[in-house]
């Protein structure tokens, strides 16, 4: 404890306590640091292996291919994040993309005058009414989020064929949108797609959220021990509700953003992205069992996955390999997660000394 | 002037409490701290002819309004009734305790004060009128702050952050000022006397640690109420002291401070009124000063206990566990102890200086970097509880939430955890041999359970901490160590914890005990083992230990140098 009764005492084997403060605060960081640079290093290496396999891998043109394609699972990746941390999952957010992509383009067809920022916003609230409806069930039923998510994602994704089949066209194409709204995909501001920077927007603006606000550290708290969270008189089914709408209607904008980059819509556009999205979230850091990671982890794992993604082909290996590179990425990081933790858990015990 | 039986007073010359017991004498404590008589460390008794001039204690300044009072309340869940037409009265400006075995209902009438759990029936008054509190945020808004008996902290996330959990200091736009949220916690921590960092993540503290980060976050909501269940239980007596100048402040300021503990000289050294509760039920409510230790026993168990038990001499045999020069960098260094069969060896000293540490690197559970350990005279590899285990050894750990029990699993489940293959046969665990082992067990140490197949989760603080010890004893083995064995037991389990531990030495075990209440230490131990700062800074045999020799030695302001026997 304090030092008030120190007298002559054998040497203590402890650092004098303000010492201590500093490196206690210096090792957390290193670590966190430590996680989302192993994730750019092995970004660094496989784009480094792809380049001396094909030059032109780092092409203007390629790189913002990569970006563009990139952006969509890198806003899915944050919005997922943001329910993770909570100690929850959501399943249904591919479904939820395919319904928002679907809606925005059906918009679109019946009313091509609509603002894209309109668009983009209606696409949100069709997420945002999804994830209401995750979020109410999991925060009111007390349901576990796995489940409820899982049911979901093939209510939305069946709501969705029931719409696309019962209205007169099965699939929205390239000529039925109107050019302002394909020009999105093409759009840039200093050479850089448009649509990467809003990913890029949205993952700044999330993790701003988490890091500095009330209500973002609550999240953490809930994942990191929900009884604790209760006792301590957090708004646990609000918040818990809230980060689902969020995550909802970044999945909503994540369909008009597919809408605008594919332009072919039908009922089965996102399917299959959940697990990727979750791989990304992992793979960058983001606990399963909530708590800790962060929304740029998630990002620089979005990131990696895509990347993958596209430099297997050119590395001369079949696409086949990508979903074994994706599997062994995540028990890589799954590895360094483990490793660190003890680390920090060995370093961390040793810090309970202070003065006498 | 002649004293008041019961009465405290201090005499003018010595600045000591001396409670009266009777009007022909008076009992005077050495340590001066704990005035109350039922103590087993050298008291000296004077005959009032005799003793310094006795003036009254200063008066406490005059109980306030009543803040808050529970009436006739009652609360079950399923079969098992928690509360049956409890009663409680807080008045401002009054250190209030409640006692009670274990099991008693104490942490579930806290937790109704605290909004965490609804009465199924009766009233909370708040200054007088009904509220209803619903939820941990209404008990807070209502200005009542409460220690819960296990620490309820966010292992992610840091120290500051823990404290102020929702009430960060912010910054103009909403935003949480961090530099603020750390000077506010370092201001805290000087009160409290802590030297925490604020910025590491509560992952990986102490119990103790855990304990002040919680009586920190409950002091940073200068409320009205502020209600401690169990604050102390794994503390020493310094950092005791310290939470306690502060509890005195406050309810001088007008507080009312709810105090729950087993520890009698705490509760008498605190509190002004104190309230016995036994099954649910509300037994009585009266000032301290009228009230004697056994009385409060009395009521609380409806019987005579006796609080201590008299360890058996046992003649020590072979050395079992031998350490030596045992070093973590930074956390203990150059430890060198042995322990023969038959012996208890206590580790003492305060919070913090390395025993809960010392006894995990002898286990295996954390690695050391210098040092070997020995059992029967061979050497123990290093991080391996598996190797400790086969060669003997047994740890009762202190954290009994993270490494004692499995909280979802049934109270037989986790009694009989580390000998399911003694009990299995061609192996098979037959639940039948489960079943009474469990019961043996449970039986033996008291606990206090609805069924033996409800989940521990469910239990008592207290009763959890028997199922822990079941858990260990019940392997036999070689070496016992115990690191803080009746955290939170109350006191005629605690009797019957150190008759058994008596026992087993006799029966030729080794034991390593690591505790923090010094009448446990002094009874218990043949010899003592007192560490400061991460090393081993005196050895007392029993006949020399006493509470100034082991006191002075654990703030290192004395005691020799250890030799390793
Ligand atoms: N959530 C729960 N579910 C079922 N039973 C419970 C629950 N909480 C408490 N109990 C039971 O209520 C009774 C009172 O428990 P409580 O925790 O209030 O005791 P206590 O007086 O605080 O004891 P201790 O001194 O051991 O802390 C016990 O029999 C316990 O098993
Ligand atoms: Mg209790």
């Amino acid at each position: 404890m304090s030092s008030s009764t120190k007298a002559a005492a054998p040497a203590p084997v402890d650092v004098a306590p303000e010492h201590t403060g500093g490196r206690g605060a210096a090792l957390v960081q290193r670590l966190v640091v430590v996680r989302e640079l192993g994730i750019l290093a092995a970004l660094l290496l496989l784009i480094v292996a792809t380049v001396i396999a094909n030059p032109r891998f780092l092409s203007g043109q390629n790189l913002r291919d990569l970006l563009l394609s990139a952006s969509i699972l890198t806003v899915l990746a944050a919005g997922q994040t943001i329910v993770i941390v909570t100690r929850n999952v959501d399943l249904s957010v591919g479904s939820v993309l395919g319904l928002s992509a679907y809606a925005s383009g059906t918009l679109l067809v019946n009313a091509p005058g609509t603002p894209v920022v309109l668009v983009i916003l209606a696409g949100m609230a069709v997420g945002a009414a999804c994830g209401l409806l995750n979020g109410a069930i999991v925060a009111i039923a007390k349901v576990p989020s796995l489940v409820v998510t899982l049911g979901t994602l093939y209510a939305f994704r069946g709501l969705d064929s029931l719409w696309a089949s019962s209205s007169d066209r099965l699939q929205i194409n390239a000529a039925d949108l109107p050019t302002g709204f394909k020009s999105l995909a093409g759009a840039r501001l200093l050479g850089v797609p448009l649509l990467f920077l809003i990913a890029l927007a949205v993952v700044l603006l999330v993790g701003f959220y988490l890091r500095n606000y009330r209500s973002g550290r609550e999240l953490y708290g809930i994942g990191s021990d929900p009884a604790a969270a209760r006792l301590s008189g957090i708004p646990v089914g609000r918040r818990v509700l809230l980060a689902f709408v969020v995550n909802g209607a970044l999945a909503g904008l994540a369909g008009v953003l597919y809408a605008a980059r594919f332009q072919t819509l039908d009922a089965t556009a996102g399917t299959g992205q959940e697990l990727f999205v979750v791989a990304a979230a992992v793979v960058g850091g983001v606990a399963i069992f909530g708590g800790s990671g962060s929304v740029y982890g998630a990002a620089l794992g979005a990131l990696l996955l895509t990347t993958i993604g596209t430099s297997l082909p050119q590395l001369g290996l079949n696409p086949f390999w990508r979903d074994a590179a994706v599997g062994a990425l995540i028990l890589a990081a799954i590895a360094l997660d483990r490793a660190l933790s003890l680390r920090l858990a060995r370093r961390l015990r040793g810090r309970n000394l202070r003065g006498a | 002037m002649i004293p008041v039986p019961g009465e405290t007073c201090q005499p003018r010359s010595t600045g000591v409490h001396i409670r009266v017991l009777s009007v022909a004498s008076v009992t005077l404590d050495t340590a001066g701290r704990y005035p109350y008589g039922l103590r087993h460390t050298p008291c000296e008794t004077f005959h009032t002819s005799e003793a310094v001039t006795l003036e009254p204690a200063p008066a406490h300044p005059a109980p306030g309004s009543v803040v808050l009072a529970l009436e006739d309340v009652s609360k079950s869940f399923g079969a098992v009734a928690a509360l049956r037409g409890a009663r409680l009265e807080l008045r401002a400006g009054e250190a209030h305790a409640l006692v009670g075995e274990n099991g008693a209902g104490k942490s579930t009438l806290v937790k109704i004060l605290a909004g965490v759990h609804g009465p199924d029936s009766g009233r909370v008054l708040l200054d007088g009128a009904p509220v209803t509190l619903d939820n941990p945020a209404a008990a807070r808004a209502a200005g009542i702050a409460v220690i819960y008996q296990e620490p309820t902290l966010f292992p992610d996330l840091s120290v500051a952050e823990n404290i102020f959990m929702g009430r960060q200091p912010l910054t103009g736009g909403r935003r949480i000022d961090r530099r603020e949220l750390a000077a506010r916690c370092r201001a805290l921590f000087e009160r409290l006397g802590v030297t925490l960092d604020p910025d590491r993540p509560a992952r990986g503290l102490s119990i103790a640690d855990q304990q002040m980060i919680e009586i920190a976050k409950a002091l940073s909501f200068d409320a009205r109420v502020l209600v401690m269940d169990e604050p102390t239980a794994a503390l020493s007596g310094v950092e005791v002291e310290r939470l306690f100048t502060v509890a005195r402040s406050l309810r001088s300021s007008g507080a009312a401070v709810l105090f729950i503990s087993h520890r009698f000289d705490e509760v008498f050294d605190l509190c002004d009124r104190i309230t016995v509760m036994r099954d649910g039920q509300w037994v009585s409510t009266d000032p301290a000063t009228d009230l004697t230790v056994d009385q409060v026993v009395r009521r609380m168990v409806g019987r005579e206990v006796a609080s201590l038990f008299p360890k058996i001499d046992v003649e020590p045999g072979e050395v079992v566990l031998e350490v030596r020069g045992l070093t973590r960098v930074g956390v203990f260094a150059d430890v060198s102890f042995d322990v023969r069969a038959g012996e208890i060896v206590a580790l003492a000293g305060l919070v913090g200086a390395g025993r809960s540490e010392v006894v995990r690197a002898v286990f295996g559970v954390d690695a050391y970097d210098a040092g070997s350990v020995r059992v029967a005279g061979s050497q123990l590899r290093q991080g391996s509880p598996a190797a400790a285990m086969a060669a003997g050894l047994a740890l009762v750990p202190e954290d009994r939430r993270q490494q004692g029990l499995v909280m979802e699993l049934s109270v037989e489940r986790n009694a009989t955890l580390t000998r399911r293959w003694k009990l299995a046969r061609f192996g098979l665990l037959s639940a039948r041999s489960e079943r009474a082992t469990a019961a043996d067990w449970t039986k033996r140490m008291q606990v206090k359970a609805g069924k033996l197949s409800d989940a521990v989760s469910t239990l008592s603080g207290g009763n959890q901490q028997k199922v822990v010890l079941a858990k260990w004893l019940s392997t036999d083995p070689r070496v016992l160590i115990v690191d803080e064995p009746t955290r939170g037991i109350d006191v005629g389990t605690k009797a019957e914890v150190h008759r058994l531990l008596s026992q087993l030495a006799a029966d030729g075990m080794a034991v390593v005990m690591v505790s923090s209440e010094l009448p446990e230490v002094l009874g218990m131990a043949d010899r003592v083992l007192v560490m400061h700062e991460g090393r081993v800074v005196a050895d007392i045999p029993r006949a020399q230990a006493d509470e100034d020799s082991v006191m002075l030695a654990a703030t290192g302001q004395a005691g020799r140098p250890a030799v390793a026997s």
